[in-house]
């Protein structure tokens, strides 16, 4: 009863933040309502048992990746930003795609018969630590997919220096 | 637990390895070459050593995480195919748009080992990987005019939209991950047949989101938006390769995971697949008539042939798939070509990318109006060129299987195609010329249009040979 | 759901976070109460010096600051796999080593490209 109040808090606070955050008109308040975003998902992660999945949301979430909005935010000019025309005239239509995408996830749901749940049962991921439990998962069997991730993190270096260097040469 | 304390036998992977690695030194190599001629040089060299180490490629890795079969490895010809002439079109073109960094060619490279990984990935997670490596390195080289606004729009709009599509995947995949406990395409296949799930609604939850998603990279209508205006702001040469590579490497993951994971539901995917090509080949046929920008008019293009090959994977089975992996090989030839011409009008001060600046090529430059002739001719499906060959196998295989009417549906749209295509031909040769059209030529270019002019003409006269390569590469599937 | 999951042990966090929240809002609440109020409009008048204020308090950041706060972002995230590989290296040994030698090596890449294109200096 207790772990569906907190859910269906989580679930719900998450909804409206998310909302708050592409409805602001200034910039920075779409940030701050960001941060408390990030942090009621970390929440939702302690929830389901993955404890390094909510640090790193803190840590690389709203520690790095806010940050770099932040100055993304203030290179813009806030305050042209502010008055300039937004480009979201058919929001209805979106808002009914939405809705009818919801009705059919709703009403699939239903029917939906959860998989086998594996070796690493709730139990097992607690009596291990999940840090512990997606490392020997990840460096194992996850080991191409792994290796696979660190050239997407280079072709990112790559891609930001070449498109935000000034003088670009060698 | 089972803890992996060896080395994993990676045989399979060596093409994917060698092109990493290569492709890293390149990067490397790079802060040192002050002609970046060279760089290119050296990215169409790897291009050749991964296609050597493609042929001796087969098995799986990774219990079954990496698969290397004749299906994958004709795609990877595609890629390394669209990828050497999109570098040989690209040389002297990105000289001229004064962005002649080697990073483009690095670029280009990393997309091309994304869309390997598609093709081989027999796990949603590496499908995923893969696809992204690919689109973010497109997303750069869209933005890759840094100082033009058009290309910057390019660049942003293709990432939101493929990060749109990529939520997409991820959340299809983590519906079928929860009905099935496993990302493992084959396992999930088994898994839906033996414990009686298929026809869940669940499970056709997860193949519509995963129709989006891929329906997004292929650029198939209703999620054809983004195509026109980053065909148009993107950089020529980066249009002809992500007309050609990511759209195949989308076909690839489409033929993938809907065979193989969903395998037993082809009548269900087919119903909704069939509207979506029909609605393709509208969209991109008919709003391609309107256009005046001859990019934005071969982005249409371009929506309107991924409506044909879907045609093959609608009808399945050996043939069906054979039919479009045989058109995509073609189209990348035919594609890159188009582009190829596209780019020789631009020259300094010049954009060329107007349809009215076609107006009597074939009096100033002869040669040029009669190689776009060939293309435009192979991208109606008018013997005797490829595209005709393309189109030919894949309505065949439509009506094997039964889709007569949808066969002559396309056959219609082809005959609308017509009208914007010889348009074209029509501008070249029976106008005016109205102002002087210089054209920028270089040897690589050069070599680029003969090798496209040489396959469209030869796969339209001789066209058993490649499909017989395709329908030997569907065997093994 | 099959077995609802509820960490119990996060709750001196989640209680800590409810004074906290209470005592902001407290304060200020407090202060809204107690202080006396006088405004005039002297007083909203951003404060410098005594001088009349010149120009706008914002001024837009040069792109620079982008890219640094970029690859901190890669290299964070490059970090973050380190975690559960320092956790597990006890079990796994030498295999785990070449495996992050390769992840790393490929980012080594990366971080010298970087340097050389300058993106570390500012000007």
């Amino acid at each position: 009863m207790m772990a569906e109040g907190i859910f269906i808090y989580l679930a719900a606070a998450i909804v409206i933040l998310s909302v708050l955050v592409i409805t602001r008109s200034n910039p920075v308040h779409s940030m701050i309502t960001m941060l408390v975003l990030f942090f009621h998902i970390a929440a939702l992660y302690v929830t389901l048992n993955a404890e390094f999945l909510a640090a790193i949301q803190v840590i690389v979430y709203a520690g790095a990746i806010l940050v770099l909005f932040l100055f993304v935010v203030l290179l813009l000019n806030l305050k042209e930003e502010m008055v300039a025309r937004r480009y979201i005239g058919p929001w209805p239509l979106g808002v009914l795609a939405a809705l009818g995408l919801l009705v059919v996830i709703v009403l699939s749901l239903k029917s939906f018969i959860p998989g086998p749940s594996g070796v690493f049962t709730t139990e097992v991921v607690r009596a291990e630590t999940n840090t512990k439990v997606l490392g020997q998962i990840l460096f194992t069997e996850y080991l191409y997919p792994f290796e696979v991730v660190s050239m997407i993190l280079l072709v990112a270096i790559i891609g930001a220096i070449v498109l935000a260097k000034k003088r670009l040469r060698n | 637990m089972k803890i992996l304390t060896e080395m994993p036998d990676v045989t399979a992977l060596m093409p994917e390895i060698v092109m990493t690695c290569l492709a890293l030194v390149l990067l490397m190599l790079d802060l040192f070459i002050r002609r970046k001629e060279i760089t290119a040089l050296l990215a169409i060299v790897i291009a050749a050593v991964v296609g050597f180490f493609l042929t001796g490629s087969s098995g799986t890795a990774f219990s079954g995480m990496f698969i290397s079969d004749g299906y994958s490895s004709f795609f990877k010809l595609i890629f390394l195919v669209s990828l050497v002439l999109s570098v040989l079109i690209s040389i002297r073109y990105i000289k001229i748009e004064s962005v002649n960094f080697g990073e483009y060619y690095s670029l280009m490279l990393f997309s091309t080992l994304g869309m390997m990984l598609m093709a081989s990935a027999g796990d949603i997670i590496v499908l995923y990987l893969g696809l992204e490596l690919m689109a973010l390195s497109l997303y750069v080289l869209a933005g890759f005019l840094r100082h033009d606004t058009k290309s910057n729009e390019a660049s942003l709009k293709y990432f939101l939209l493929g990060a749109f599509a990529s939520a997409f995947l991820l959340y299809g995949t983590s519906m079928i991950y929860g009905l099935t406990g496993t990302t493992n395409l084959k396992a999930i296949a088994h898994y839906l047949a033996a414990n009686g799930v298929a026809h869940n609604p669940a499970v056709m939850l997860s193949v519509i989101l995963f129709v989006v998603a891929f329906g997004f990279k292929i650029a198939a209508a209703p999620f054809h938006m983004w195509a026109p205006d980053v065909y148009e702001g993107a950089p020529t040469s980066v249009t002809a390769f992500m007309s050609v590579g990511p759209k195949a490497a989308g076909f690839a993951v489409f033929g993938r995971v809907f065979l193989t994971a969903f395998g037993g539901l082809q009548v269900d995917w087919a119903g909704i697949l069939i509207p979506l090509a029909i609605l393709t080949m509208a969209v991109g046929n008919i709003l391609a008539i309107s256009q005046t920008n001859i990019k934005r008019m071969l982005a249409y293009s371009s929506i309107a042939h991924a409506g044909y090959a879907l045609i093959g994977l609608i009808a399945g089975g050996g043939n069906g798939v054979a039919s479009m992996m045989n058109y995509l090989f073609i189209y990348a030839f035919m594609n890159i070509g188009a582009f190829g011409v596209v780019i020789m009008l631009r020259t300094e001060g010049f954009k060329g990318e107007e349809i009215t600046d076609y107006e009597g090529l074939a009096k100033s430059h002869p040669l040029a109006a009669a190689l776009m002739l060939v293309f435009m001719f192979s991208l109606t499906g008018i013997p005797p060129t490829a595209g005709f060959v393309g189109k030919f196998y894949l309505f065949m295989a439509a009506v094997a299987e039964g889709y007569t009417w949808l066969a002559l549906v396309a056959v219609i749209f082809s005959a609308i195609s017509a009208y914007f295509y010889l348009r074209i031909v029509m501008y070249m040769y029976m106008k005016e010329p109205k102002a002087e059209v210089a054209l920028s030529t270089s040897a690589p270019h050069g070599i680029a249009l003969a090798v496209a002019t040489c396959a469209v003409l030869l796969i339209g006269v001789l066209p058993s040979g490649i499909i017989e390569l395709a329908r030997a590469a569907v065997a093994g599937f | 759901m099959p077995s609802a999951f509820l960490p119990e042990e996060y709750l001196p966090i989640v209680i800590f976070m409810m004074i906290v929240i209470a005592f902001g809002l407290g304060t200020l609440a407090a202060g809204i109460i107690f202080r006396p109020k006088r405004p005039y409009r002297e007083k909203l008048v951003p404060y410098e010096s005594g001088n009349p204020p010149v120009g706008e308090p914002r001024y837009r950041f040069s792109v620079k600051f982008y890219i640094i706060a970029m690859l901190f972002v890669i290299f964070d995230v490059e970090a973050v796999f380190l975690y559960p590989w320092a956790i597990v290296f006890d079990k796994i040994g030498l295999f785990a080593l070449v495996e992050m030698l390769l992840f790393i090596a490929v980012l080594v890449v990366g971080y010298v490209y970087a340097w050389k294109k300058e993106a570390f200096r500012w000007d």
